[in-house]
């Protein structure tokens, strides 16, 4: 942000328009981003998450796929023993109860936050970076411009959930596939919202005269384009990341995504639906949980948007 | 008017050539060979080259591509790997329960959402703003298999309002169909009502900055005209654009509800069809529905020309 290079008011997206002096833009941007209300609160949700799936093995759990046909359908908050298929007897509180296959939701819960957690992560840094790329090639080079965003546009016309589905349905439910099979839907918004920017600054002067000074076209782009689009890519980027971690719990909810003894919460929730009327805290724990999760990001992205896009906040009055 | 629905239709050509492409591409990039998934894991290599030259499978992929292409104009959407029936067959009998339930849908979002929205514009920082931004922020957030759910618990089986699951057809009776739609159709709106509801209240409440809403309030017209007959109106090609393009988590939505609500419609048959791999039937869905998105976007640029008459084509 700090490197953004003064421009006039003819962006339509750039969030440079107001851009302060160098030296006190870093330290008020830091500022500001701590003192909303949206980002501190979606944040700090976040981070204990984090927190909890980093170190779900210390907190109360047990192995998430084992499973103990002794204690199955627990209660939440039973105190009960756990035997493992070996034989080993363990006591054990059921913080969220156990599943049919008497499976701790706990346990389960803890390390499906480690998988939503890494799938929004790895899907946002690839759909952002192919589509960053794929942004500022469309937006600076005219030939490529038509035929990459016809391509875009026709990956948008597939509903994301039916090219997730098509694409695991091929390649089988293995975390890669998954990710990319998610990723690939937001790569058209990503590079659209690129491509704006540097269709707003190419014509700059500052741009202009990087390209007479016989600047190479990689750092043209790179030094003088690119920084544009760093603000509203961080925005657009939790808004991947919260579609991401959906999409997942979904493709897993309906059982075309992970294997469904892995620790998810889509799975959680998808092994609990046929006993729905009679335990529906197994279904509506992971769920209250993917949504606070969701949620937090959701509201983190909505006060990134406050902080580093001075025009929507000027359009909001 | 009919130069302009030409040159429409013309542009929405590459993208539908381009969605051709990719769903075409899926398949035959992908590591698995259809002719032995249909041949099973005891034929003979005979038997695989008879099949695979049978399906085309031998010839280049622009040949095969263009072969395919070719089909699908003639509405043929080959035929499924397990049940044997045209794709089109198998589409055309599940095509109710979801058109119902996403038709229903958009009435009741669009009902619900534009007053919203508008009001929340015209009290903006009210009560009623903040409560709608806030519900809008965890119409977002909540997945429609969560709000399904316990929506499930409070109205079927708690209150037992309402049936649990299931899905009558219109022709049995208006009451039933009804009753058996109300919670998906309502699980399915709040994602939509979130968005829309969003977007009108943005664009209503630019509107009531304009000069002709002034205009409007010094010569004595009524706040609520002022709201619904000149903010709105000038509000119309955005909230239209949005509703267009939220028909894609439409689709997505109707996907997950149907499964939620055990309602045999194209969102069932996708995961049917996922689960037992059976690609024709997921290339003729994915088809399917992006044509239909495509068509939607297309019926709302035409609407622009009814929702702003400055817009002349």
């Amino acid at each position: 942000m700090t490197t953004m290079p003064p421009t006039s008011s003819a962006i339509p997206l750039g969030p440079t328009e107001d851009a302060q002096p160098k030296p006190h833009a870093r330290r008020s941007v830091g500022k500001a981003l701590l003192s909303n209300g949206a980002t501190r609160w979606g944040g700090g949700v976040l981070l204990i998450l984090v927190f909890m799936a980093a170190l779900a093995p210390w907190l109360n759990t047990i192995d998430p796929t084992a499973i103990d046909p002794g204690s199955s359908n627990l209660l939440p908050w039973t105190h009960g023993e756990f035997t493992s298929l070996s034989g080993e007897t363990q006591s054990h509180l059921f913080v969220l109860g156990s599943d049919s296959l008497g499976r701790d939701i706990w346990s389960r819960a803890l390390y499906g936050a480690r998988v939503s957690l890494v799938v929004g992560l790895a899907v946002t840094a690839l759909a952002v970076a192919i589509g960053l790329g794929f942004g500022l090639l469309a937006g600076y080079f005219r030939r490529i411009d038509g035929v990459l965003m016809r391509v875009m546009d026709g990956v948008m016309a597939i509903p994301a959930i039916l090219f997730a589905v098509s694409l695991i349905a091929l390649f089988g439910g293995t975390l890669p596939v998954v990710v990319f099979a998610i990723a690939v839907p937001e790569i058209p918004r990503v590079a659209r919202l690129v491509r704006s920017v540097v269709l707003g600054v190419r014509e700059e002067p500052y741009v202009e005269a990087a390209i007479a000074l016989d600047t190479p076209t990689w750092l043209v782009l790179v030094r003088h384009i690119l920084p544009n689009a760093i603000a509203p890519l961080i925005i657009q980027a939790t808004y991947v990341c919260a579609t991401a971690i959906l999409v997942e719990a979904i493709l897993s909810f309906l059982g075309v995504g992970l294997p469904a003894e892995t620790a998810t919460w889509g799975n959680i929730m998808a092994e609990g639906r046929s006993q729905f009327n009679q335990y529906p805290h197994n279904v509506l724990a992971p769920g209250l949980l993917l949504a606070l999760t969701v949620l937090s990001v959701n509201v983190m992205g909505d006060g990134l948007r406050d902080v580093l896009d001075p025009k929507f906040n000027k359009r909001k009055g | 008017m009919v130069a302009f629905l030409l040159r429409r239709l013309a542009a929405t050509l590459p993208v539908l050539c381009v969605v051709a492409l990719i769903v075409f591409l899926m398949t035959r990039l992908s590591p698995g060979d259809p002719a032995a998934a249909i041949v099973g894991d005891n034929a003979t290599t005979e038997n695989l080259q008879r099949v695979r030259s049978n399906l085309g499978l031998t010839q280049s992929l622009p040949v095969q591509f263009v072969k395919w292409s070719w089909k699908l104009l003639h509405g043929d959407l080959g035929e499924s790997f397990f049940t044997k029936r045209p794709v089109t067959e198998l589409i055309g009998q599940r095509v109710e329960p979801t058109l119902a339930l996403a038709g229903l849908t958009l009435v009741l979002t669009v009902l619900i959402a534009v007053p919203l929205g508008a009001l929340a514009a015209w009290r903006h920082g009210g009560v009623l703003d903040r409560t709608l931004m806030s519900f809008s922020a965890l119409g977002f957030s909540i997945p429609a298999f969560v709000t399904g759910y316990c929506l499930i618990w409070l109205f079927a089986m708690k209150l037992q309002w309402l049936p649990v699951q299931g899905y009558v057809r219109i022709g049995e009776g208006l009451l039933p169909w009804l009753r058996n739609l109300a919670l998906p159709a309502t699980t399915l709106s709040i994602v939509y009502t979130a968005l829309i509801a969003r977007v009108t209240r943005a664009a209503v409440a630019e509107a009531l900055t304009e000069d002709f809403i002034r205009t409007a309030r010094a010569k004595g017209v009524g706040e609520w005209r002022v709201l619904m007959r000149h903010a709105l109106a000038s509000a119309a090609v955005p909230i239209i654009t949005v509703i267009g393009i939220g028909v894609a988590l439409l689709i997505g939505g109707v996907v997950v509800t149907e499964s939620v609500f055990a309602i045999p419609g194209l969102g069932s048959l996708t995961v049917d069809a996922v689960l037992s791999r059976d690609f024709p039937l997921i290339q003729g869905i994915t088809l399917f529905f992006s044509v239909i998105y495509v068509l939607v976007n297309l019926v709302v640029d035409l609407c622009y020309l009814v929702a702003d008459p400055r817009i002349r084509y």
